[in-house]
């Protein structure tokens, strides 16, 4: 059995006040396994960014648990919960988010510089991430420079570079053609290997269905679905 | 996946990282993006700092003024008549005064000085009022500083004067021989001092006592306005003092430090003159405050999205915080720059005018630590903004 890494009990999440506070998540319970890669599916408004946003330690909920690396972070203050993101998780984001100003370089070795790593060594990590995602000719290319294909591969290497033990990833191929969707499912499948790390990628995309080791399928707040699959890649 | 088709550029890379800390590179980087703004912040900064260097420069040069013929005399004590306000308060003493100071123990020697206001007409006509000081050229109390010319050995001569260059065209003479008239009494040029200048406009006049004493129409041949008490090394000054304002009437005995305070505050704070250079500076800061905080908001604001991500990878406020800091202390650093380059500009273009701009090492230091200050006071409100920002809204962008 492959080790929880991250995991949500029982969560519930309310968002706004008064008469008009919607409850997003309705007791959501989650685990995410080292060497998984776990897709997260389902229609506008039921829930995925908000379970997403609680997974990656940015909104606390309402009531329930969130357990990263058998450490619980419910009820923790923002700054702590800051800290548990620096060490745990890399996030990569549907419009990749990176900083036009920083080289890809510069933007890989970001998460490395907020956690204090300055040396050195943080910017071989930072040059080997960039290299794992096929990206060793752009070091010193600005995101202007690059493709959305490129793009989203240095996010993907800004996510790894710390090492997190989870990387949660939204809509991660919404913004690319079909084959650089693939491309970067395909980078996101392999850092999914490593057994110390769990993958979360939240979706509408059909077609990267196959790089799941499970889906998870949500609907108005709740998890209508958990499939395991056994990969299906050509 | 590894990438094998590219040799990776390594080397590069790391000298670039190795020369500068990412939090400076993205600061800087945030700075100069939108060119238009950076210059709009840094002519703010540099028009701030001018207005501010331009006032307080004024404001050392009066200081200058006021105290110069203070500074210069060698005193432990001043004896001087009873509420002076400053060393243009041109009363004077006629009484035993020189004689009680000596008369205790420690004092050394009293040096009297007369100083007065005259009438100075030039050789080819017109008149300007300037103040007398008359000295004793073979004493080592009073001397005229800057001499650049001539000598006060030279004032025994007839009807000899000392008179400050910058003055040459009020003054109607220019150099050593020239003559005017000063109260009815002939004078000749023997010394020419130079920016020795006067805050009250009406030039000094340097001379031998007796004859300064003709010139101010002073009630007696031993009338003086000042009494210059130099006393012993080791000597208990506050001990003389006490003793000496204990005998004295119609005077009174106060230190370089005193009489220096109140010649500042008669003429710098009495005026008015003092408050409304400290105001404009003040206003300066309060310009340049204000010019800062809006473009260091406002470049906030436009990155607000990237200092969102940072904040979503886990950065500290505090790590946020820096970036900001070091923006507006980029800005400060090469804002103060051209600032202080335009301020040495000047400098140089007042120093031979009637009201030069002066600049010290440690006004200079003031100044720069004041645009740090400054700088760093307009980065409140944008650190305000992102210390109220939510990571998740990444997620919606």
């Amino acid at each position: 059995m492959k080790p929880i890494v991250m995991e949500a009990i029982d969560v519930v999440k309310a968002l706004g006040e008064g008469a008009g506070q919607v409850l997003a998540l309705k007791g959501v319970s989650v685990s995410l396994r080292g060497g998984e890669l776990t897709l997260l599916m389902g229609p506008s408004g039921s829930g995925k960014t908000t379970l997403l946003s609680v997974l990656g330690c940015m909104l606390s909920p309402t009531a329930g648990l969130v357990r990263i690396s058998g450490r619980t972070i419910t009820g923790l203050r923002a700054e702590e919960l800051a800290k548990v993101r620096r060490q745990n998780i890399g996030f990569i984001f549907q419009s990749y988010h990176l900083f036009p100003t920083l080289t890809a370089q510069e933007n890989a070795r970001l998460p490395l510089d907020v956690r204090g790593e300055r040396s050195l060594a943080a910017l071989d990590k930072a040059q080997q991430a960039l290299i794992s995602v096929g990206l060793s000719h752009k070091f010193n290319s600005f995101p202007r420079d690059l493709s959305g294909g490129e793009q989203q591969r240095v996010a993907i290497a800004r996510a790894v570079v710390g090492a997190p033990s989870v990387v949660l990833a939204d809509e991660p191929t919404a913004a690319l053609d079909k084959e650089n969707g693939l491309a970067i499912m395909g980078v996101l499948a392999d850092i999914a290997k490593d057994s110390a790390r769990a993958v979360f990628v939240v979706t509408h995309d059909p077609r990267i269905e196959p790089f799941a080791d499970r889906i998870l399928r949500i609907e108005d707040g709740r998890i209508v679905a958990d499939e395991a699959r056994t990969k299906g890649l050509n | 996946m590894h990438d094998t088709a590219h040799k990776p550029d390594i080397r590069k890379g790391r000298r670039k990282i190795l020369r500068i800390p990412l939090i400076l590179i993205l600061a800087s980087r945030n700075l100069f993006h939108d060119r238009i703004r950076f210059v709009a912040t840094i002519v703010g900064i540099v028009f701030s700092v001018v207005l501010v260097t331009v006032q307080l420069g004024l404001y050392v040069s009066c200081e200058r003024m006021i105290t110069a013929a203070i500074n210069q005399a060698r005193a432990a004590l001043w004896i001087v008549p009873s509420n002076a306000k400053s060393f243009e308060d041109t009363s004077m003493l006629d009484g035993p005064e020189r004689f009680q100071a000596l008369a205790i123990p420690g004092v050394t020697a009293v040096v009297p000085l007369v100083t007065g206001y005259a009438t100075w007409r030039k050789p080819d006509g017109g008149t300007t009022i300037v103040l007398a000081v008359g000295f004793d050229p073979d004493k080592d109390g009073f001397q005229p500083w800057n001499l650049v010319k001539g000598s006060t050995d030279d004032l025994i001569t007839p009807n000899g004067v000392i008179v400050d260059r910058s003055y040459s065209n009020r003054l109607g003479v220019s150099d050593i021989g020239q003559q005017a008239e000063v109260t009815g009494h002939k004078v000749r040029v023997v010394g020419l001092t130079d920016h020795i200048r006067s805050f009250t406009t009406a030039p000094f006049v340097f001379t031998t006592r007796e004859r300064a004493r003709g010139f101010v129409r002073a009630p007696t041949n031993s009338s003086n306005t000042y009494y210059l008490v130099q006393v012993s090394p080791g000597a208990n000054i506050a001990a003389i003092r006490a003793e000496l304002n204990r005998n004295l009437t119609d005077a009174e005995a106060i230190t370089p430090q005193e009489f220096r305070a109140r010649s500042l505050s008669q003429w710098l704070y009495g005026t008015g003159a003092g408050a409304a250079l400290i105001g404009g500076a003040i206003l300066g800061v309060i310009v340049g405050t204000v010019i800062v905080a809006q473009t260091l908001y406002s470049s906030t604001k436009d990155h607000l999205n990237e200092f969102a991500t940072l904040r979503a990878i886990g950065s500290s406020a505090f790590y946020i915080h820096q970036v900001i800091l070091c923006q507006a202390f980029l800005s400060a650093l090469i804002g103060f720059s051209i600032a202080a380059v335009l301020g040495l500009v000047i400098v140089r273009a007042t120093a031979n005018g009637s009201l030069p701009v002066v600049m010290t090492p440690m006004l200079t230091l003031g100044l720069f630590a004041l645009t740090v200050a400054m700088c760093t006071l307009s980065a409140i409100s944008a650190i305000i903004k992102v210390t109220r920002i939510d990571p998740a809204v990444v997620f919606n962008r």
